[in-house]
C-alpha cells in the first residue's frame, strides 16, 4: 500500500539578513579536518543564535562537505536549531529530579503566560520555551535557565512573575 | 600570624544557588575594609541542599557556613572575621564541635572526590600540593612497566562506573595487547542521565585527577592522543576542563616524552558532545568525535581492537578516570579493601527527588541503600513515606522500599531488575506514581532512541501509547501483558544499551507495583494523585471562602458561585485540567 507523503512546508523566504562573512574564520579553522561537521556546526548556531539555511549551503560550497550528511547530523543532535530563536531562551529542566516535583507545572504556567507551545518563540521574539533533559541542578528541583542564569525551587506562579519582570525590564 | 582562608564554593550547584554574588560580596568587603584573610574558591563539596558554602579556616579549625547568601556573607564576615565570634547557628560542619553535618562528611569515604571542594580546581598548583600527578611521576621515577601497571588496576578490582561494570584492567588489557602506532583514550563525559551529575561535579571541582587517570591509560596501553568528549550542556566543565589543560601543557605534563618517559608522546583534546543521550555508549560515542550521527554498531569488533578513527581505543568514565591516580599511589590492596566481593571500593551517588540531603555523596561498595537514603540523605521530605528509588536512570529500575536493605555493589542491585548506571539516585515517595515514572523515563528513551534497531525505535513509541492510555483512563484489560511482551522484545532485539536498557523501568514497576498498574486499570484511580485524568476535582466547602479565583479561570466555565460562597464544580463539565487546584490559596479543592 503507497503511503500519502506530506506536503513539504513551503517556507517564507528569510527575511532576515545574514552576514555570510562570519562564517569565513570558522571555515579556515575547520576546512579539510576529519570529524570537523559538529564543531563546524556548533560554530554557526555560535554566530547565528542558530543554523541559517544559506550557511549550511557556504560551508557545503566552500569544504566540500555534502549538504545532506551537515542536514543528517544537524538534525540528529538536539543542541542544533534550524529556526531563529527569541532573545532569552527559557530551559525548563525535565530532569528525573524536577519531574517528580512537578517539573510539568512550569512548563505549563509559561506556556499559559507566554502564549507559546513548548519548543515556540514568541511573536516579539522575546522568548523561547524550551524543555531540557537535566540541566544538573537537581537539588534545587524544579529548576529553569533564562540566559545564564538558574532559577530554582520553582513554582509555576515564580516562574511567571520571573518572566513577566524580563518582559517589563525589556520595554523599558 | 595566624592565617585565615575564606573559601566559597562556586560549582554548578552553588552557584545557581547565589554563591557567586556571595564570593564579589566578601571579596568586596574585603577590599573596602582591607580584611586580613586569603579568599579563595573551590568547588561542589557534595552538600548542594546547603549551598552557597563557604568555609573559614584557620589556626584553630575549620568552620563551614551554608545557606551564606549575599546578606548572610556580610554577617558571616562581620561576626566572624571581625569579632572572632563565629555564628554557631549557621554553622553546618566543623571539625571543632558537633555540628548538624558533621555525619554526612565523616560518613564518606573519599577516593573520587578526594579534592572536590577541597581545593581550587582553577589551580595546578594546589592539585600538586594534593599528591597531584604523583602517580604518573612514580610511573616515571620508579619505571614501572605497562604489564605491572594494567595488572595493578586489575587487582585493585575496579570495575567501569559508567555503568556497564566492565573491568577496567581487562578494557586496558585488550587495548594494549592490540599493537599500532596509533592508539586513543577517551574519556566519556557525556553524563546524559536526568538525575545525576557526579561527573560534572569532579569535572568541575578535580579536572587533573582526570587528566592524570587518563595519561596513566595512556601510558598502560601506548596511546598517542586523548579526547575528552563532554556535554555542552556543562559549560563550567569545559572551562576548567580548558584551563587544566593548558596548564598541564606548561608545564610539559603533556606533550612529548613526558614524565621523563622515553617516547611517552600525549596529548588531550576537549570534543563537546550536540545533545544526544544515545552518545554514552561508546561506539555511538566514537561515530561522533568523527562528526557523524552518534549511531552505535555491532560489536565486536570492539573499541580496544577498533574504535575512533579503526584504531585501538579505550574509553573509560569520569569517576573511573579520577580513580586511578589514588589506586596508583596507594596500592591496588588499599582500593580493594573497600568494597564486596565482587565490587570493590566506592561509588559516587547524586541524591535527588524527595529526600532531605540532595547532593553527592560517595560511600565504600556494600553500604544498604537505606543507609545512603537515610543516613547521608536525611531522610525523606517533610516526613512523607519513603516509597521507591530509582537507580541508574533511564536503564535503571526502581527499588522499592522493602528491598532497600539491598547493598550498594554491581550485581546485587542488577538482582532486583535495576542497574548501578552512572549512580543516579532519585528517591520517590508517597505522592509519587510509579506509572507515571515509567512512562517518563520511557518517553525519554524514546525520544533519545537513535532509531536504528527497530525494536528500540518502535516498540518504545508502542509501549509509550500503552502507558498513556493507562494514564489517562483509557487503560484495558491486558495490557500489563502487552507492556511486557513488548518490553522482552525490544531488550533481546537493541544493539546497544539504551535498547537493551529501555524497558526496565516498565518492568521493575510491573514487577514491584503492579497494583498501582492495576488501579489504573481497572480501578480508574491514581493512588498518588498525580493522574490528572484518573482524578475527580470537589470543593471542601468548609475551607472555601468564595473568592470567585477557581471560577475566574476555569477555561471549561465547569465552576458555579458566587462571592463569599462555596462553589461548586460540575462534574460532567469538568476537564479535570487541575488549574482549580493550582490557583486556590486555600487549599480548598479535594482530590479523590
Amino acid at each position: 500500500m503507497r503511503i500519502t507523503r506530506l506536503a513539504p512546508e513551503v517556507k517564507k523566504k528569510e527575511t532576515i539578513d545574514i552576514d555570510l562573512t562570519l562564517l569565513d574564520p570558522l571555515i579556515a579553522r575547520y576546512k579539510g579536518q576529519k570529524g570537523n561537521v559538529i564543531p563546524l556546526l556548533q560554530g554557526v548556531q555560535d554566530i547565528y543564535g542558530y543554523i541559517p539555511r544559506p550557511a549550511f549551503e557556504k560551508i557545503s560550497q566552500e569544504t566540500g562537505l555534502e549538504l545532506s550528511e551537515m542536514f543528517g547530523v544537524a538534525t540528529f543532535y538536539s543542541q542544533f536549531r534550524l529556526a531563529p530563536v527569541g532573545r532569552h531562551i527559557i530551559k525548563v529542566c525535565h530532569g528525573t529530579a524536577c519531574h517528580v516535583q512537578n517539573a510539568n507545572e512550569i512548563t505549563e504556567s509559561l506556556e499559559d503566560t507566554l502564549k507559546v507551545k513548548d519548543g515556540e518563540t514568541t511573536g516579539d521574539r522575546l522568548f523561547t520555551l524550551e524543555s531540557v533533559a537535566c540541566l544538573g541542578c537537581c537539588s534545587l528541583a524544579p529548576v529553569m535557565m533564562i540566559g545564564d542564569q538558574t532559577y530554582g525551587k520553582l513554582t509555576g506562579n515564580e516562574a511567571m512573575k520571573i518572566v513577566k519582570n524580563i518582559r517589563i525590564s525589556e520595554s523599558n | 600570624m595566624t592565617t585565615t582562608t575564606v573559601t566559597v564554593g562556586l560549582g554548578s550547584c552553588g552557584i545557581a544557588a547565589g554563591a557567586g554574588k556571595t564570593y564579589e560580596k566578601i571579596k568586596a568587603m574585603k577590599e573596602t575594609e582591607k580584611l586580613d584573610f586569603i579568599l579563595k574558591k573551590t568547588s561542589c563539596v557534595g552538600m548542594c541542599y546547603r549551598e552557597p558554602l563557604v568555609e573559614i579556616s584557620d589556626d584553630s579549625g575549620t568552620y563551614l557556613y551554608g545557606d551564606v547568601t549575599e546578606g548572610r556573607a556580610i554577617e558571616v564576615i562581620e561576626k566572624h572575621i571581625n569579632q572572632k565570634d563565629p555564628i554557631r547557628d549557621y554553622i553546618v560542619y566543623s571539625d571543632l564541635f558537633d555540628a548538624p553535618e558533621n555525619n554526612f562528611i565523616d560518613s564518606q569515604v573519599k577516593i573520587v572526590l578526594r579534592n572536590c571542594g577541597y581545593m581550587d580546581p582553577e589551580s595546578i598548583e594546589e592539585y600538586e600540593t594534593r599528591e597531584g600527578y604523583q602517580a604518573i611521576r612514580k610511573i616515571g621515577i620508579q619505571k614501572i612497566s605497562r604489564a605491572d601497571v594494567i595488572q595493578t588496576i586489575l587487582d585493585s578490582g575496579i570495575r567501569g562506573r559508567g555503568g556497564g561494570g566492565f573491568p577496567t584492567g581487562l578494557k586496558w588489557k585488550f587495548a594494549n595487547a592490540n599493537k599500532s602506532a596509533e592508539k586513543y583514550v577517551i574519556c566519556n563525559a557525556d553524563e546524559g542521565d536526568p538525575g545525576a551529575f557526579m561527573d560534572r561535579s569532579v569535572l568541575e571541582g578535580d579536572p587533573h585527577s582526570v587528566l592524570e587517570g587518563m595519561i596513566v591509560a595512556a601510558y598502560a596501553i601506548e596511546a598517542t592522543q586523548g579526547v575528552i568528549y563532554c556535554r555542552a550542556e556543562y559549560p563550567l566543565a569545559i572551562k576548567r576542563l580548558t584551563i587544566a589543560l593548558e596548564q598541564a601543557r606548561d608545564k610539559g605534563y603533556l606533550g612529548k616524552n613526558i614524565f621523563g618517559i622515553e617516547g611517552f608522546d600525549f596529548d588531550i583534546y576537549i570534543k563537546e558532545g550536540a545533545g544526544a543521550f544515545v552518545c554514552g555508549e561508546e561506539t555511538a560515542l566514537i561515530a561522533s568525535v568523527e562528526g557523524e550521527r552518534g549511531m552505535p554498531r555491532k560489536r565486536p569488533p570492539f573499541p580496544a581492537a577498533s574504535g575512533l578513527w579503526k584504531k585501538p581505543t579505550n574509553i573509560n568514565n569520569v569517576e573511573t578516570f579520577a580513580n586511578i591516580p589514588w589506586i596508583i599511589l596507594n596500592g591496588a590492596a588499599a582500593f580493594a579493601a573497600y568494597g564486596t566481593e565482587k565490587s570493590k571500593g566506592t561509588k559516587v551517588f547524586a541524591l535527588a527527588g524527595k529526600v532531605n540531603h540532595s547532593g553527592l555523596v560517595e560511600v565504600p561498595m556494600g553500604m544498604t541503600i537505606r543507609d545512603v537514603i537515610f543516613k547521608l540523605g536525611g531522610g525523606i521530605k517533610k516526613n512523607k513515606k519513603f516509597k521507591a528509588v530509582q537507580l541508574g536512570g533511564p536503564s535503571g529500575g526502581c527499588i522499592p522500599e522493602y528491598l532497600a536493605d539491598t547493598i550498594v555493589d554491581y550485581d546485587s542491585v542488577n538482582a532486583t531488575g535495576a542497574i548501578m548506571g552512572s549512580g543516579g539516585m532519585v528517591v520517590m515517595d508517597e505522592t509519587t506514581c510509579m506509572v507515571d515514572v515509567a512512562k517518563f523515563f520511557l518517553n525519554f528513551t524514546r525520544k533519545e532512541s537513535c532509531g536504528k534497531c527497530t525494536f528500540c525505535r518502535m516498540g518504545t513509541m508502542r509501549m509509550l501509547e500503552i502507558l498513556d492510555r493507562i494514564t489517562n483512563g483509557k487503560g484495558k484489560e491486558g495490557d500489563i501483558e502487552n507492556l511486557e511482551e513488548l518490553a522482552y522484545e525490544i531488550k533481546d532485539n537493541s544493539l546497544c544499551g539504551l535498547g537493551q536498557g529501555a524497558p526496565n523501568p516498565v518492568l521493575t514497576t510491573i514487577k514491584y507495583f503492579r497494583n498501582e498498574y492495576v488501579a489504573h486499570i481497572t480501578h480508574k484511580k491514581c493512588p498518588a494523585k498525580v493522574c490528572r485524568p484518573l482524578l475527580t476535582y470537589t470543593v471542601d466547602p468548609v475551607k472555601c471562602t468564595g473568592c470567585l479565583v477557581c471560577l475566574k479561570n476555569c477555561p471549561a466555565n465547569a465552576i458555579t458561585g458566587e462571592r463569599k460562597l462555596s462553589h461548586f464544580i460540575h462534574q460532567e463539565l469538568c476537564t479535570k485540567c487541575g488549574v482549580c487546584y493550582s490557583k486556590c490559596k486555600f487549599d480548598s479543592i479535594i482530590l479523590t
